[in-house]
């Protein structure tokens, strides 16, 4: 009895995860996947052909006849959507490379502070979080415009003479990407940092590295999971981001995010905003895999 | 000629007073807050020696050793390697190497890379790096693991590649933080006489912390037995153990019986301790002819013998008592005798022969003797 209670319960263990991806991962992919293989149209739902399991088999034979790669071609032709790819993944990556700068040195010095501080320390590095993300972009509106703190403040030490103009510009987006996926990084390095053995730079130090030394051959390889696990969790979120180039970001800011919503929400074409979204997943999924992939393989040997 | 103990090797620089000692400890103190760990030592290592730190965990012998490598500074005080004063100078300066507890092999590396490491920071060059860990490899019989990574090694072959780094650079001296702690038992006894055998081989100095007194006697040409940061005594093996100079020595090391009495007389160069009634202690006086005073006498099981008959002089160096426990442990049987004043004694002896006849029961009644001079009388 106890052995059927615990096979049922390892079941469950394995079924209930996978489960939940199916629901909210597979069947919503699948649904968009869907959509942008449709064409758009002025009805509700905004797309043909619609599906009615009361046509039976040969409308869903009707059905699959309609569906097709039209929307993936048209992404090709319109070089916006090409320079909004391109522009998302190089702001994306930049803006990752600085959180990784910045989240850095605060992992390290989170790690080596005395045990006692390190919880608290944790708790303010996850303490943005308890406001909500729009309202902490909103506040790096109140701090970038011309007139806004960090102008006022320049001026009054006499730092520049004229407000700089920072809001609305690519550098805000930047800004705003660092400051809200820090977390995201710090985290992480701090976990790998966590871990290292003390010893390990001790006997660095030992076979004749100075304390940089010791860092870059010993502390630094070690953290790499950290710093991929860091790269890949702000890098990721921070391509499709849409708030803060739509809040921060000015005319010139060209990021797949607005397009997408331009698209489904200005044009209020479904088919082609889901095929952005497809090709989006696809230019993000990719590399990823083949990366882990090739880390897998190399933690192999 | 008589000597204590058993001698391994003649090397003896530390009684010839012309011999320069290679690494001095000098009134050395180290603070951690308020909590002293070594507190105004003085230490001797000659060159070639294996020296040895045994004591209890907590009594500063990692922390002096921490202190030669470099990763410490001493609170004041000061130590001298090869005729040179080492305050200020970073671990990466100095002519020592360590062997880590843990081992703290490189873990993204492979052997061959821990090995190089020390070198490769050295700037030496790559044909000779090769040539040299292809030497280190060999000496520890690892050339067929030089691509793996620590973590596909067992941990002795870990151990072997951490001593690999650790003498790569030829150090003056390579300093030994319990090196064995995470081997088995045989494999810990074999890599004991590895280790004596690479010393002498390279010629130099070891110094090693443990709290494994076996594994002190074994190696070691001295041994500085550490309490509260101070050293109790500084001597070899079979001084420390034959001769040890304080109750704590005494106790620290091996098993021994220790005797309370008072010194009741002297006479023709020996001393009387009167331990109870019926039971005295008749000894070489050695300089500690105080009548009256308290004194105590320490001697080994080995050296006590057990049987049934009255021995000649009895009451003198032997006293009657009754059986308490019997141990055999193959090599040798332990007797506790219990003492008529509630003392219980520690008698081991030898089982050379098989087969004994009549062999020494529970309850019995059985006379316990020593010689002299078997024990050691303490001055505290």
């Amino acid at each position: 009895m106890v052995r059927l209670v615990n096979g049922i319960f390892n079941r469950l263990v394995i079924v209930i995860p996978f489960g939940w991806l199916l629901i909210f991962f597979l069947v919503p992919f699948v649904i968009v996947l869907r959509i942008s293989m449709s064409q758009t149209a002025i009805a509700m739902p905004p797309y043909t052909p619609v599906f009615d399991i009361a046509t039976g088999w040969e409308g869903l034979k009707d059905f699959l006849s309609q569906l097709s790669l039209d929307n993936f071609l048209y992404l090709t032709q319109d070089s916006l959507y090409l320079k909004a790819y391109i522009s998302s993944v190089t702001i994306a990556f930049f803006s990752t490379l600085l959180t990784l700068l910045v989240g850095y040195p605060i992992a390290y010095a989170m790690a080596q502070a005395p045990r006692t501080i390190r919880p608290t320390l944790l708790m303010l590095v996850i303490l943005p979080f308890w406001t909500s993300f729009l309202i902490r972009v909103y506040a790096w509106i109140a701090i970038l415009k011309p007139e806004g703190f960090l102008n006022q403040i320049l001026l009054y030490l006499g730092i520049i003479h004229e407000p700089l103009i920072i809001l609305n510009t690519n550098t805000a987006v930047y800004i705003g990407i660092v400051y809200s996926y820090l977390p995201f990084m710090v985290l992480p390095l701090y976990s790998a940092l966590e871990k290292l053995d003390g010893t390990l730079i001790e006997a660095a130090e030992d076979l004749g590295c100075t304390r940089f030394q010791a860092f870059w051959k010993v502390t630094f390889p070690l953290s790499l999971p950290g710093v991929v696990a860091g790269f890949l969790l702000v890098f990721i979120p921070a391509t499709g981001e849409f708030v803060i180039p739509d809040l921060l970001g000015g005319s010139e800011t060209l990021m797949i995010g607005k397009t997408l919503w331009a698209e489904f929400f200005s044009n209020r074409d479904w088919p082609v905003s889901s095929a952005v979204a497809i090709v989006l997943l696809l230019v993000l999924v990719i590399p990823i895999a083949l990366f882990q992939n090739a880390q897998a393989k190399a933690q192999g040997e | 000629m008589k000597s204590l103990g058993s001698i391994r090797r003649s090397f003896a620089p530390w009684t010839d007073p012309s011999a320069k000692p290679y690494i001095s400890f000098r009134n050395v103190t180290k603070k951690f807050g308020t909590f002293v760990a070594v507190d105004d030592l003085s230490l001797d290592i000659y060159h070639r020696e294996f020296f040895a730190l045994l004591g209890a965990s907590g009594c500063g012998k990692s922390t002096l050793l921490r202190m030669l490598a470099g990763f410490e500074q001493p609170t004041s005080g000061e130590i001298i390697l090869d005729g040179v004063n080492m305050a200020g100078t970073p671990p990466y300066r100095r002519p020592v190497n360590m062997m880590f507890q843990s081992y703290a092999l490189f873990p993204h590396m492979t052997v061959e890379k821990n090995i190089a490491f020390g070198l490769k920071q050295d700037g030496m060059p790559k044909n000779e790096i090769a040539e040299r860990v292809a030497q280190m490899l060999k000496l520890v019989k690892l050339e067929k693991f030089a691509t793996r990574k620590p973590h596909q090694l067992s941990g002795g072959q870990r151990q072997r590649v951490a001593l690999a780094r650790s003498l790569a650079k030829r150090p003056k001296v390579l300093l030994l933080d319990e090196p064995l702690g995470a081997l088995d038992k045989k494999l810990r006894e074999e890599t004991q006489f590895e280790l004596m055998d690479l010393q002498q081989d390279l010629g130099l100095t070891f110094v090693i912390v443990t709290h494994d007194q076996e594994e002190a006697m074994t190696m070691a040409d001295r041994i500085a037995v550490m309490s509260a940061g101070k050293v109790n005594q500084v001597a070899t093996p079979a001084e420390i153990y034959e001769a040890p100079n304080s109750r704590f020595v005494a106790d620290f090391i091996g098993d021994v019986n220790i005797f309370d009495g008072l010194v009741t007389s002297s006479a023709n160069g020996m001393l009387d301790i009167a331990v109870g009634e019926g039971f005295t202690i008749r000894t070489p006086i050695g300089n500690m002819d105080v009548r009256g005073a308290a004194r105590g006498f320490a001697i080994r099981p080995e050296k006590i013998r057990v049987s049934r008959e009255v021995p000649p002089d009895a009451g003198i160096n032997s006293v009657k008592g009754e059986m308490w426990d019997i141990a055999y442990l193959g090599d040798m049987t332990v007797y506790i005798v219990k003492l008529p004043n509630g003392q219980t004694v520690k008698a081991s002896s030898l089982n050379a022969q098989r087969s004994v006849e009549n062999p020494l029961g529970y309850d019995e009644d059985v006379w316990i003797s020593f010689d002299g001079d078997a024990g050691v009388l303490l001055k505290d």
